[in-house]
């Protein structure tokens, strides 16, 4: 039997195209068939989006779902249902769980997951090394092949200058995608916080900024030598996204992310050790914020991910420097972004396609697109809803946001995957 | 007495820095710390203020003088004083913090004395509990009875503390000791120097309200006040000086580095000294010009102060902080 849901009274927004006018979609079994000003369907279930904006999805490339391991923490029923709630239809998995994902196995076991879950597709990245132990590569080719969307060693950097040249080198043999935590790991040892003034007045261990473009620079050298694809995660300061501008200018094959906090938050939101504004790499400075805002603005940053970070409160309620790192991101992912448009700092389009459509072009997924053809993955949302930011509404396990009581902008109230809705506003 | 109880007003539920006092709040506890230095002196130095009070001494971190410091100064003021001592946890040292708290505040103390290796875990601890709480150390964060102790000194020596300029010298990135008192000369209206090899200074030190200098004759120049930190020897494997030898020919307090001072330049160390290290032995016990042992009795007068000011509220009557 042939499902059919007509998607009326919206304002289509597409990032790939620069479409934003007030149209209708058709979802047929799944896809989207059709695009238009005003679509004839005749046995349609209707939805009324009531004028408020349809935009593909959000893809959002960087999630711990803590599943397999640390069920208590997270799973990913209630990652799935965090991630509905936050208008994403495709997130993808770091493999830093226990046991870590560098087996064929896993990332089987990650697919029938999210299958069994049927809510927001789950996709994985495995581990670059064996055990992210970042020696030993892991069967990229074979894992790819089974469904690993890139390759990272998570929180951690590949630190080993052998061992990344060699893994950026055989990854060009399938033209697989590496992802990189870029933080010079030696001087990062230790550190809780970004040096300056707030560490320095907390004294807390720091670690200069430096950490990150050092990594990256490093990386950009051997990904001119090998021809790789490279993905730098969650970039946070002004230099390092320097670096990326300048090697994006002579054409190499260089993307990167940053996570809705270091373009919200700078070092400040630590107050009276915060633990709940700990997170890795540390929050920065008030210009490193604005460079992020920056890079945003002129895609030099390709993608926003929300680096989902779940913690319980045994992790955070601890003296800063042990505290976990890490914020719940899916569920204000969207709304956080969306302040950037408000403020007028980043252009509507361009915030939606660094949710979407960049994310899945990066990893190579038929997703962040309203085009005919593509799996009806979808948010509808209202674009000027004010509401205030409550982590009891969470549908995740934890509640570690550093954003709960927040005034924002921008509310998801209905995301679709494959036609279906998975999670509707009440 | 009566009457100087009621004009000693300290408007704080703990004392968790210097950070957040106002220049009253620092004269009102040097005011009523020289009461006691006089207490202390005599021959019977123990008096009823605090009798029926609980202090608790828990130090998570290992120490002598503090404890020993904080515990006489409860005895002196009629309290009961126990000094825990605390294996912190190889697993998870935050958990046993928060339990422990949660369990000593179940024995209803009136004050507790908190040490710690972690920045923060006081503050965090005394969120946990419904009486008072003392910071007495926590990591590289503050130590505020320690400043108070060495402002009380200054001020009994020099018979004020604005306008005198002091160096602070030696090992600032890891010190609690001058955090505190950055804060508090610059509240007290002091000129603060730091003097330190630039891997022993953290950065923006220069936003808290201090020159910088990395040249001891230099920092040194025209000072009234000489403070040397403690240079912890585990710092010789973290590469953040070559050698003591060097350390101490550049940054060793001597007569010669001294020169440059004010020839009344009063020298200050908050122990332990590592002798021949940051400070020369014969500096060191120089009685016209060291005043180091005078800091450790200023230590118990300045800390009955606080417990006074702290431990007097009854525990189930005390204001919200």
């Amino acid at each position: 039997m042939t499902t059919r849901t007509l998607f009326t009274n919206a304002r289509l927004l597409d990032p790939a195209t620069g479409l934003d006018k007030k149209g209708e979609l058709l979802s047929v079994d799944g896809m989207i068939a059709e695009i238009g000003e005003k679509l004839a369907c005749q046995d349609a279930e209707i939805v009324d989006c009531g004028g408020h904006c349809l935009a593909p999805g959000l893809v959002d490339m960087r999630v711990q779902l803590r599943e397999p391991g640390d069920e208590y923490q997270e799973s990913m029923e209630s990652g799935g249902q965090a991630a509905a709630a936050g208008g994403v239809t495709t997130m993808v998995a770091l493999p830093n769980t226990d046991p870590v994902i560098d087996e064929l196995a896993l990332v089987e076991f990650i697919a029938r997951r999210s299958r069994d879950v049927g809510l927001t597709r789950i996709r994985t990245y495995a581990a670059a090394t064996k055990g992210l132990a970042g020696k030993n590569l892991t069967e990229m080719g074979l894992l790819a092949a089974h469904g690993a969307v890139g390759f990272t060693d998570g929180l951690v950097a590949v630190a080993d200058a052998v061992v990344m040249r060699r893994a950026l080198s055989y990854a060009t043999n399938f033209d697989l995608l590496l992802i990189q935590h870029p933080e010079e790991p030696r001087l990062a040892a230790g550190g809780a916080a970004t040096s300056g003034e707030i560490a320095t007045r907390l004294g807390l261990p720091s670690i200069t900024p430096v950490a990150e473009v050092m990594m990256i620079e490093r990386d950009l050298r051997l990904v001119e030598t090998t021809g790789a694809r490279y993905h730098a995660a969650h970039v946070s300061t002004a230099a390092a996204i320097d670096a990326i501008r300048g090697a994006k200018a002579r054409h190499l094959a260089v993307t990167c992310d940053t996570a809705p906090h270091y373009f919200a938050l700078n070092e400040t939101a630590l107050g009276d050790y915060r633990t709940f504004a700990k997170v890795s790499p540390p929050l920065r400075s008030e210009d490193d914020r604005r460079a992020v805002v920056a890079g945003l603005a002129d895609g030099t940053i390709d993608a926003i991910a929300s680096d989902h970070a779940p913690q319980d409160q045994e992790s955070k309620r601890l003296p800063y420097t042990s505290a976990g790192a890490g914020i719940v991101g899916l569920e204000t992912m969207l709304t956080l972004a969306l302040e950037l448009y408000h403020a007028g700092h980043v252009k509507l389009l361009t915030v939606l396609g660094a949710l979407s459509r960049r994310p899945a072009e990066i990893l190579r997924l038929p997703a962040g697109k309203l085009e005919a053809g593509l799996p009806a993955d979808l948010v509808i949302f209202d674009l000027d809803r004010p509401w205030k930011i409550n982590v009891a509404d969470f549908h995740s396990k934890c509640r570690n946001s550093p954003f709960d009581g927040r005034p924002v902008q921008g509310a998801v109230l209905r995301t679709v995957v494959a036609g279906r809705t998975i999670y509707a506003a009440s | 007495m009566t009457s100087e109880l009621a004009s000693f007003a300290f408007p704080h539920r703990h004392l968790l820095g210097i950070e957040g006092l106002s220049p009253d709040d620092i004269t009102a506890l040097l005011d009523r710390s020289e009461v006691y230095i006089e207490q202390n002196r005599q021959a019977n130095k123990t008096q009823s203020l605090l009798r029926g009070r609980t202090i608790m001494n828990l130090f998570f971190e290992p120490s002598t003088r503090t404890s020993t410091s904080f515990e006489l100064a409860g005895k002196r003021l009629g309290a009961d004083v126990i000094t825990m001592p605390v294996q912190s946890s190889s697993v998870s040292k935050g958990e046993t913090l928060i339990d422990t708290a949660m369990t000593l505040n179940a024995m209803h103390p009136d004050v507790l004395i908190v040490r710690h290796s972690e920045s923060g875990a006081v503050q965090l601890l005394s969120e946990k509990v419904d009486c008072a709480v003392i910071n007495a150390g926590d990591g590289m964060h503050e130590h505020p009875t320690q400043a108070l102790l060495d402002a009380l000194t200054i001020r009994l020596r020099k018979s004020r503390i604005q306008g005198l300029t002091v160096a602070i010298c030696g090992d600032v990135a890891h010190s609690r000791v001058a955090r505190s008192n950055i804060q508090l000369l610059n509240i007290m209206g002091a000129r603060v120097r730091v003097v330190a090899p630039r891997t022993l200074l953290p950065a923006a030190i220069d936003r808290l309200g201090v020159e910088v200098f990395h040249d001891m004759k230099e920092g040194l120049k025209d000072v009234d006040i000489v403070m040397m930190l403690r240079l912890q020897l585990e710092r010789m494997q973290g590469s953040f000086v070559p050698s003591l030898r060097e350390y101490f020919h550049f940054f060793g307090l001597d007569y010669q580095k001294l020169e440059a001072a004010k020839p009344d330049a009063l020298i200050m160390h908050p122990g332990p000294m590592n002798r021949g290290v940051e400070i020369d032995t014969e500096v060191a016990d120089d009685i016209n010009r060291s005043v180091i042992q005078q800091q450790v009795e200023m230590g118990v007068a300045v800390r009955m102060a606080v417990l006074e000011a702290l431990g007097r509220t009854p525990r189930n009557i005390a204001p919200a902080r």
